[in-house]
């Protein structure tokens, strides 16, 4: 802490906040650096210009590989098109997320925090516009300290310009995913689109301008409720950005540790540069540990090694690291790194398990369904004949994109029986034919007639089976026929 | 408050703790962040605005409106108007529509069963039950036993005009009273009940002239019912083979029905409903799949 902002943060102690100490993180080039580039490029490149990409489904589909359908109640992803009754897809694809983000952090700690999350990538890239327009760490901080004169205003007006161009277009693509991308885009451009897709557009602006130009680093230490979890699910056998301390400690500028290093004292490699802290996304001193701040982007590694190579020693004093290596190293062992252990075996049995089940779920789907619900009032109704009626709600569903016919058989009545899909006239052996629209289900009622003559018991369990005229899909649905 | 209070500084952090302690543990007094703290302001102005602009305020008699004047009692009101709006259009459609076009016409079948439902539910249920299968001296409306005819139009016209109601067109059928109007004995009763229990599936009493019952019924009952007890739908007279009888169906209650008969009424609709609501009716009455 400089001292400036210990006098600031003494004169602010009796108040009752804390105004949050500005970050200027500093440019710096290296392996992790590059690492972060590409892994934006990607991520970033999906989010932008996936919904545009096109799949052909045929006529009754739409061609977007990714679209959420709301209002046809439809979700599309490639060649998976997913009913809102399926949505345990989804459930799966959240078990999968949630294991991977354990197992992420049991092999290499938060490498979501550091490489993957949006908040991370748009901060990111929130930067790299501010450093081009404003200059790098030092040249911020003066600008922010300098006077208002027409050079500061253009520079804070076109850094402001390109971050709302950037949150503006990440709300675009945002709403793409909803509906056809270039019909939206025309009519986004044309100002006939529905307002919804006007007002998400604006509310993922403004989010993705506060959060990934003024509250950064908080949204990581204050908001998201990760970090808390990750400390619970990482061990000394995980790996971390960790500082070596053991190779670093005691730290000193370069003179004092050669000093030490003639009078035959320890003298530790870390040259106490700060390069760490001043290239640090969240303001943390990687010295003083794994902490809550820090998101483990690597940057600080980059930046160590920079300056190691400076000074000729090895570098990876602050590098991927376990707890366990040090004891180790203090001890005189050798370093080892486990990737086999229990939790990281549990974690990737988990994820093979759900996948599994999904895969299976997917491979096995239906593409015809049917479900029976009995009349509950009547139960049943007893016919001039004496015979009993049963009446149903059948739902069909035809999972395809055309137009089929299914045929409604019902067994475990005795002969005689008569079964009527009102309004259907087709039927095949007396046995309702009906014809169900691509894409989509049909409700028909369905009136189950007892014969004649025959008693039948108060309860008979009965099976609903619907054959699909060309292919001879079958689904059924169990239901019971009542009698007095 | 003391002049000597000085708040107590956590050793490790160097932060002021809130001087509270719990089994050796104290609370540190962090400052708030300053964007929390804002955050929590806007609400606070937020609400005011809330205030202003909304309904808000209780008064003596009433409330305060607020500057929009907003009242979820008037969007209701304002919705059901356009709701009745939106289906005057409609409604003229179906009393135009034959039946036969309701029935394949897929928006007019699905009005006419909504508004059907809805109607049977305010006006039919209390009489012919919430499931439409009625009770005694009610008619189950989800059989095939119609007494005035199970078409469409044949509903239609029962709805319409009633049975027995004070309508002109209303529809008549007069059970004799064969018992107090001293047209049969008790004997004779007796006999022509147990024929028709021979004929429907039920026990014949004991020790009772079926022969004789036989000719009482095709002297006194067969004009109306038929020679094969099939009834006659013109003059409403009710199959007396069928499974099910509206009075009830023993002996008993077949003898109670000869002596003294009763005549349910059913009222007549015209004047109470508009026609396209009892149009709806009799699609949706039709649609319980008893209807011929």
């Amino acid at each position: 802490m400089s001292a400036d902002t210990e006098a600031t943060q003494a004169e602010h102690a009796e108040e009752w906040f804390a105004s949050a100490k500005k970050i200027y993180p500093m440019a710096v080039k290296g392996t992790f650096r590059r690492i972060k580039w590409a892994i934006l490029f990607i991520t970033l490149g999906i989010y932008y210009f996936l919904p545009f990409i096109r799949f052909d489904r045929g006529p009754n589909a739409p061609d977007q590989a990714v679209l959420v359908d709301l209002a046809g109640r439809r979700g599309y992803f490639f060649f998976i098109e997913i009913w809102p009754q399926e949505v345990y897809y989804i459930t799966g694809l959240l078990i999968i997320a949630a294991v991977a983000l354990f197992l992420m952090n049991a092999v290499a700690g938060r490498v979501w925090c550091g490489y993957l999350c949006p908040q991370t990538v748009w901060t990111d890239l929130f930067l790299y516009v501010e450093r081009k327009i404003e200059g790098d760490r030092r040249a911020r901080m003066a600008l922010d300290r300098a006077p208002w004169t027409a050079g500061k205003v253009g520079r804070r007006a076109a850094k402001h310009f390109f971050w709302l161009m950037i949150a503006w277009w990440t709300g675009g693509a945002w709403v793409l995913y909803f509906s056809d991308a270039p019909t939206l885009v025309y009519n986004l451009a044309t100002f006939q689109a529905p307002f919804s897709a006007y007002l998400w557009i604006a509310i993922l602006t403004a989010t993705t301008y506060l959060l990934a130009g003024f509250m950064r680093e908080q949204v990581c230490i204050y908001m998201c409720p990760w970090p808390r979890i990750q400390a619970a699910l990482t061990d000394e056998k995980a790996l971390n950005v960790t500082y070596k301390w053991d190779r670093g400690e005691p730290r000193g500028s370069l003179k004092q540790n050669k000093a030490l290093e003639l009078k035959g004292l320890p003298a530790g490699d870390c040259v106490d540069c700060h390069q760490c802290v001043h290239v640090c996304p969240t303001g943390v001193d990687i010295r003083k540990g794994t902490q809550l701040d820090c998101i483990q982007c690597g940057l600080c590694i980059d930046a160590c090694d920079n300056v190691m190579e400076k000074v000729g020693k090895p570098t990876g004093l602050i590098g991927y690291d376990t707890d366990e290596n040090i004891e180790r190293r203090i001890e005189g062992k050798e370093s080892v790194y486990e990737i086999v252990r229990v939790r990281t075996v549990i974690y990737a049995a988990v994820i093979a398990l759900v996948g599994g089940i999904m895969l299976f779920a997917l491979l096995t789907r239906d593409f015809a369904g049917i479900n029976v619900l009995h009349d509950r009032n009547p139960i049943f109704v007893t016919q001039t004949d004496g015979s009993i009626r049963n009446g149903y709600t059948v739902r069909l569903l035809n999972k395809r994109n055309h137009e089929r016919n299914f045929m409604l058989h019902v067994e475990g009545m005795p002969a005689g029986t008569s079964v009527e899909a009102v309004g259907i006239d087709t039927t095949f052996a007396g046995r309702p034919i009906i014809e169900v629209g691509a894409d989509t289900t049909r409700e028909v009622r369905v009136l189950v007639n007892s014969p004649a003559g025959v008693k039948m018991p108060k309860s008979t369990e009965i099976v609903f089976r619907l054959t699909e005229s060309v292919m001879g899909e079958v689904v059924t649905a169990d239901d019971y026929f009542k009698a007095p | 408050m003391s002049d000597n209070h000085k708040p107590e500084l956590d050793q490790i952090s160097g932060v002021e703790t809130t001087g509270h302690e719990w089994d050796g543990l104290k609370e540190l007094n962090n400052p708030l962040p300053r964007w929390w703290l804002y955050t929590f302001y806007a609400c606070i102005v937020w609400a005011i605005g809330y205030w202003v602009v909304y309904p808000s305020w209780p008064m003596v008699s009433s409330y305060a409106t607020g500057v929009l004047g907003d009242s979820q009692r008037a969007n209701a009101l304002a919705a059901y108007d356009a709701g009745i709006a939106e289906r005057a259009g409609i409604g003229d459609q179906l009393v135009a529509a034959s039946f036969e076009d309701i029935r394949t016409t897929p928006n007019l079948l699905e009005f006419a069963s909504a508004n059907g439902r809805a109607a049977f539910g305010d006006n039919c249920a209390p009489c012919h039950g919430s499931g439409a299968i009625g009770s005694p001296g009610y008619p189950n409306l989800q059989d095939d036993n119609w007494i005035w005819g199970g078409t469409v139009d044949d509903i239609h016209t029962t709805l319409l005009y009633g049975i027995r109601s004070d309508h002109d067109e209303a529809r008549f059928g007069d059970m004799p009273a064969f018992g107090t109007d001293e047209l049969l004995t008790r004997e004779e009763i007796s006999q022509v009940a147990s024929y028709v229990a021979s004929k429907t599936g039920l026990e014949p009493e004991e020790g009772v002239d079926l022969a004789a019952g036989e000719t009482l019924y095709v002297d006194n009952c067969a004009a109306c019912h038929g020679e094969d007890l099939k009834g006659m739908i013109e003059v409403g007279a009710p199959n007396l083979t069928s499974a099910t009888y509206l009075y009830g169906k023993s002996v008993d209650a077949i003898k109670a029905q000869i002596y003294s008969p009763r005549n349910g009424v059913m009222p007549a609709w015209e004047a109470r409903l508009d026609p396209a609501t009892i149009k709806s009716l009799a699609v949706y009455v039709h649609s319980f799949g008893g209807g011929q």
